[in-house]
């Protein structure tokens, strides 16, 4: 199902796209309409223009690809699905995401998997091409970010204040340029094991936006974690 | 029971848009209410407003005063004291359309002044000064009487309404400026009032924001040592004055506002240190020297004055901003959609850093049409 959603308002435009029958709906001239396809199930949703904020947020299944640019708070708490965007993210990309995928060709604002959560089985992912602005997985405590800095090869992808409070999960940055980083995170250079755990996240983003995967992983990547020999009991009081 | 900004204090979202053409070209208003109606989610119908630079050329040597009334009374009582202090050129209601979705409009007069050359000399100040003092005193002693707008060759154009609707009441269509800003009010400190809307200006300075500053009675207690005086009880207010004292009265460059209003944390200097000392000993030099005016806790805001625009974020970069280009002309707001909405193929589409300023000035081309 095609939807020309130029004037139309966030709330129309998502009535029609639970409202579709079949599984594929396809968005033109989407231009800034809010919470595209949130807490949505079981469609492929594909989107021409630039979806407004909180795109995908609250997902449970869906499979959203954007053909350019997204805005704010992609992928906020979303449950389950992959949402694909072939630019760039605004700040605050997949907030406090406890499952499914988000993929970026391009770079991600400020906050980008801040608060990420996992639990059994549901570890969310998050592949950023580009680079990332400040605070990119504070209080991460779950689940992957993986940062390839595609084109920033000569400095360090992420901003300042990378990881500040993660208590969970991992990240891996493909670079020669080890960020900043608080006392509790631990920077280890990733090894033949890490390269193998983050193979086929790699070949996804690699599929998805026409890179050679290999060539990609064939490069230097730091893995972050939590430092546990660190913990964070007497970062506010002495108790 | 209705209360005005400053009487009562209700403890923001909002969106921002705005554009320059860097040659000078003259733009339709048209288009600034179009880019600001992509973002109607983000307001919430209690105030909209737009700020035009280079829209009186015929008038550009004088000022231009925007002043709301309450009534008939507060006008004739302003108006004998606008005519005691200043050559009035030319005076006239500012023209409307009347629509459903702006009510209880104010009257609302627009003045082309010059400070009478008599009172001017015996004041000892300067131009600007004198007539900041004048709409100080219009301000804060004329009861019904506000004075919106008063710089030269720009005009501010704000109501109580969604921005869309504020741009239709203006008739913004039917004027031409090289720069325009404009605001999508969402209050939640205060209650929506005329004068409370965005933009805020001083002279040609004019400030639209989206954000809530923490630091706001703080900054207030400092900027009013010199005169200034804070009378609504809003945070955008007392920005636009932190700028008129710091870039006019203190001849700080715009650069260098930007590192006292969103001066960057300790951590960072003591980075900027090993690469850079003089600059670290200047950023430590303005937080410390100033540091009454550092503006804390979320805002986006975009700068209008004569020749240029200026975006800044917070710091922390707790409101969203993107720039873009197309041409000659740079676009700045809230949301990408707001600048696609107006220029569909637009270049360079990048969001900057927290407390990185963003200036964008007229080049030669566009200083000797417009300046």
């Amino acid at each position: 199902m095609k939807i020309n959603a130029e004037n139309m308002s966030f709330r129309e435009l998502n009535e029609k796209i639970r409202a579709s029958r079949g599984r594929r709906v396809e968005i033109e001239n989407m231009l800034g309409q809010r919470y595209t396809g949130s807490g949505c199930t079981g469609k492929d949703i594909h989107i021409s223009g630039i979806p407004g904020n909180a795109l995908g947020a609250y997902l449970t299944g869906c499979d959203i690809t954007v053909y350019g640019n997204a805005q704010d708070a992609v992928g906020d708490a979303m449950n389950d699905g992959t949402i694909t965007i072939h630019g760039n993210v605004g700040d605050a990309a997949g907030y406090g995401m406890r499952d499914g995928k988000i993929l970026v060709k391009g770079s991600a604002g400020y906050r980008a998997g801040i608060h990420m959560k996992e639990y059994m089985e549901k570890k969310p992912l998050m592949v950023i091409g580009g680079k990332t602005g400040d605070f990119l997985a504070e209080y991460q405590a779950g689940g992957r970010i993986i940062v390839l800095g595609i084109g920033y090869e000569k400095q360090c992808p992420v901003g300042d204040f990378c990881c500040t409070g993660m208590h969970g999960g991992v990240m891996y940055i493909r670079t020669e340029h080890a960020p900043e980083l608080p006392a509790q995170v631990l920077c280890e250079d990733a090894d033949k094991a890490d390269i193998k755990a983050i193979k086929a996240d790699v070949e996804l983003f690699a599929k998805k936006f026409g890179y050679d995967a290999e060539e990609l992983l064939n490069a230097h990547f730091y893995k972050l974690t939590p430092n546990t020999s660190n913990p964070y009991r007497r970062l506010y009081v002495n108790n | 029971m209705s209360f005005k900004e400053g009487e009562v204090r209700i403890p923001a979202g909002c969106a921002i848009s705005g554009f320059i053409n860097r040659s000078g070209k003259r733009v339709s208003g048209a288009d600034i209410v179009k880019s600001i109606s992509y973002m109607h989610d983000r307001s919430n119908g209690l105030g909209g407003g737009f700020a035009g630079y280079g829209i009186y050329p015929e008038y550009k040597e004088h000022y231009a005063f925007h002043v709301f009334y309450d009534n008939t009374e507060a006008r004739v009582k302003t108006e004998e004291f606008l005519d005691r202090h200043f050559d009035i050129i030319n005076l006239s209601r500012i023209p409307i359309r009347h629509i459903p979705e702006i009510k209880d409009e104010p009257l609302i007069w627009r003045y082309f002044l010059d400070p009478r050359p008599t009172k001017l000399t015996s004041s000892q100040l300067d131009e600007k000064e004198f007539t900041v003092k004048c709409v100080i005193r219009i301000n804060t002693e004329f009861d019904g009487a506000y004075v919106f707008s008063c710089g030269k060759n720009m005009g501010v154009f704000k109501a109580v309404g969604y921005p869309e609707d504020v741009g239709r009441f203006y008739r913004l269509d039917e004027y031409e400026g090289y720069a325009w800003t404009a605001h999508g009010r969402y209050p939640t400190n205060t209650p929506g009032w005329w004068g409370g809307a965005h933009p805020f200006a001083l002279l040609d300075y004019s400030i639209v924001h989206n954000g809530e500053i923490s630091s706001y009675d703080a900054n207030r207690r400092f900027i009013e040592m010199f005169g200034y005086k804070c009378t609504l009880l809003t945070d955008t207010e007392v920005i636009t004055y932190i700028f008129d004292w710091l870039n006019r009265k203190q001849s700080l460059s715009l650069e260098d506002v930007a590192s006292v209003i969103a001066a960057p944390f300790w951590s960072k200097i003591d980075s900027i240190e090993k690469t850079d000392p003089k600059r670290a000993a200047k950023l430590r030099y303005l937080r410390q020297a100033m540091s009454g005016l550092l503006i804390t806790g979320p805002f986006s805001i975009i700068l209008g004055y004569t020749g240029g625009l200026m975006a800044l974020n917070d710091r922390l970069k707790l409101r969203s901003m993107v720039v873009a280009e197309k041409g000659d002309t740079t676009y700045i707001a809230s949301e990408e959609c707001a600048i696609r909405a107006i220029c569909p193929d637009c270049e360079n589409v990048w969001s900057p850093k927290g407390g990185e300023p963003v200036i964008i000035t007229l080049n030669e081309e566009g200083k000797r049409r417009c300046l």
